[in-house]
């Protein structure tokens, strides 16, 4: 068990529910959820193989202390953010949002299911848009395909060759934002700083001190 | 002075050589013919898109928008950001209401943005282009600059998901948003029976879970397909590329025959109002729209 998993499992005890309130971002609605399954009809991702268990059913675990069953679960890193199910749920509850906030709080504490591949797309985006402050395309691709090593990505790469020479001759991919060209913010220290704060502030504010 | 001024915030992917630069080029040529004036917030950073929820928690993300927020405060004060891409839209739009009712959030912002020599007052209203052509302008508006009506073309309408959920345009519903038929109508093309129009196209997924996001897209272009469609048309950066560029992949998975062009709304836009194929980024289509072209050349 990590640190931080160990520090929220003993401070929270047997309710996971107030766990999930406190922590997660938007997790104080999940008890306003009154399992009617309209979500879980209307995601798009929820149709294919890889969900263990949809919103609603999440939310129900949730409420029944299922903590080890939630946190290692799929089913969060599942979501496409086409807010479907935010829009049509009777009771309001911002259900993109939670599973957003659920699968943050897994990954934050350690508990995430390993070498989940929207996870590390979610890192690999984050820590190349805030880089330089705006996101480097050709960089993002390149860490993407070679998450394996460089023959896996030159695999992945040959495979998808004929999309990214198709872009490159639209002028939609520029090759040379590899060396260190690309676009970026003039104040990048400025948002460092900020970011860092930001961080430290939130921190602090949910009572994570791992 | 121009007719409509807003402060702009083009995103990542509108940038030189970036995925979406056809259509910030496409914008800019719209704007120019109904004589809108963008102003680029000095120095914006990136919203953060859907995608960086895990890595980035709350409060990192909220700075990232609060500061493009203050920076178009202090430098265009009094208005509106203008943003092209949904997920630009969305992401700044979000962060503007949590930290409208959350005052917790809003003070920790502050004193985060205060480490980039910044602070916040006022947030401005966040909009989508699409919100400022019908409601800053209207339709009707719209019409008058045309000079070569689109006649006869049949455009399927790709509203998707940014535009559309969970803000979506004033007045329309999520179900069955109209504003992007009216659109392709108002450049006097026909717009199809898509009942596909609001599906998602697998968004950032595409990257991790490829086969989910492909089989997405092939509903989305099949559909398009059956309702008689020509091309498809979307309002969204992300929409246009993975409906787009996955085409031939889908094509080797599925033994399908795809190879159905998807446009911007200001590229039909900037045709209808008698620009050229150069003006509305023709060539920065990966599935060339060669009726475009020919239409752009006549």
């Amino acid at each position: 068990m990590s640190d931080m998993n160990q520090q929220m499992a003993e401070r929270y005890r047997n309710n996971f529910l107030k766990e999930i309130e406190e922590q997660a971002e938007m997790g104080d609605w999940v008890k306003m959820c009154m399992q009617c399954g309209v979500c879980s009809g209307s995601c798009p991702t929820n149709f294919h193989a890889g969900w263990d268990h949809p919103p609603q059913e999440l939310f129900m675990m949730i409420r029944a202390g299922k903590r080890d069953e939630v946190l290692e679960s799929n089913s969060m890193w599942m979501c496409v953010s086409c807010y479907n199910c935010y829009v049509r749920c009777p009771r309001k509850v911002p259900i993109t949002h939670i599973m957003h906030g659920i699968a943050e709080y897994a990954y934050r504490i350690g508990r995430a299911p390993k070498n989940q591949p929207t996870q590390f797309l979610s890192k690999t985006f984050w820590d190349n848009a805030t880089k330089t402050g705006r996101v480097n395309e050709v960089k993002l691709t390149q860490s993407l395909y070679f998450k394996n090593g460089i023959m896996d990505g030159i695999k992945q790469a040959m495979a998808m060759q004929d999309v990214a020479l198709g872009l490159v001759k639209a002028k939609r991919l520029n090759p040379m934002e590899a060396l260190g060209g690309g676009h970026k913010c003039k104040d990048i220290k400025g948002i460092h700083a900020m970011l860092d704060k930001a961080r430290e502030l939130e921190n602090k504010r949910k009572g994570r001190t791992a | 002075m121009a007719r409509k001024e807003y402060a702009f915030y083009p995103g990542c992917s509108s940038q030189k050589g970036a995925s979406a630069s056809n259509y910030l080029t496409s914008v800019e040529s719209m704007c120019k013919t109904l004589d809108i004036k963008m102003t680029e917030i000095p120095d914006w950073n990136c919203c953060g898109a859907s995608i960086s929820y895990a890595e980035a928690g709350e409060l990192p993300r909220l700075a990232m928008n609060a500061r493009n927020f203050a920076l178009a405060e202090t430098n265009l004060p009094g208005q509106d950001i203008v943003a092209t891409c949904a997920a630009c839209w969305l992401g700044s739009r979000e962060s503007k209401e949590r930290l409208e009712h959350n005052s917790v959030l809003m003070a920790d912002t502050n004193e985060a943005l205060k480490e980039a020599g910044l602070n916040l007052k006022v947030i401005p209203e966040v909009r989508h282009m699409v919100e400022v052509l019908i409601e800053d302008l209207g339709y009707d508006e719209l019409a008058k600059p045309i000079k070569k009506p689109l006649d006869g073309m049949k455009f399927a309408g790709y509203v998707g998901c940014q535009t559309n959920r969970p803000f979506g345009i004033s007045g329309e519903s999520f179900e069955n948003p109209m504003y992007l038929d009216k659109l392709v109508e108002t450049v006097g093309a026909e717009a199809t029976k898509f009942d596909q129009k609001v599906t998602c196209c697998g968004g950032a997924l595409a990257f991790s879970e490829p086969d989910k996001a492909q089989a997405q897209i092939k509903d989305i272009i099949e559909a398009a397909y059956d309702s008689g469609a020509e091309m498809l048309v979307t309002p969204c950066p992300l929409c246009q590329a993975n409906t787009e560029v996955y085409q031939g992949q889908i094509n080797k998975k599925y033994g399908t025959k795809f190879n159905m062009p998807v446009l911007y709304y200001s590229q039909l836009m900037t045709l209808a109002y008698g620009g050229t194929a150069k003006e509305a980024a023709l060539d920065g289509n990966v599935i060339r729209a060669r009726k475009l072209e020919e239409f752009a050349s006549k």
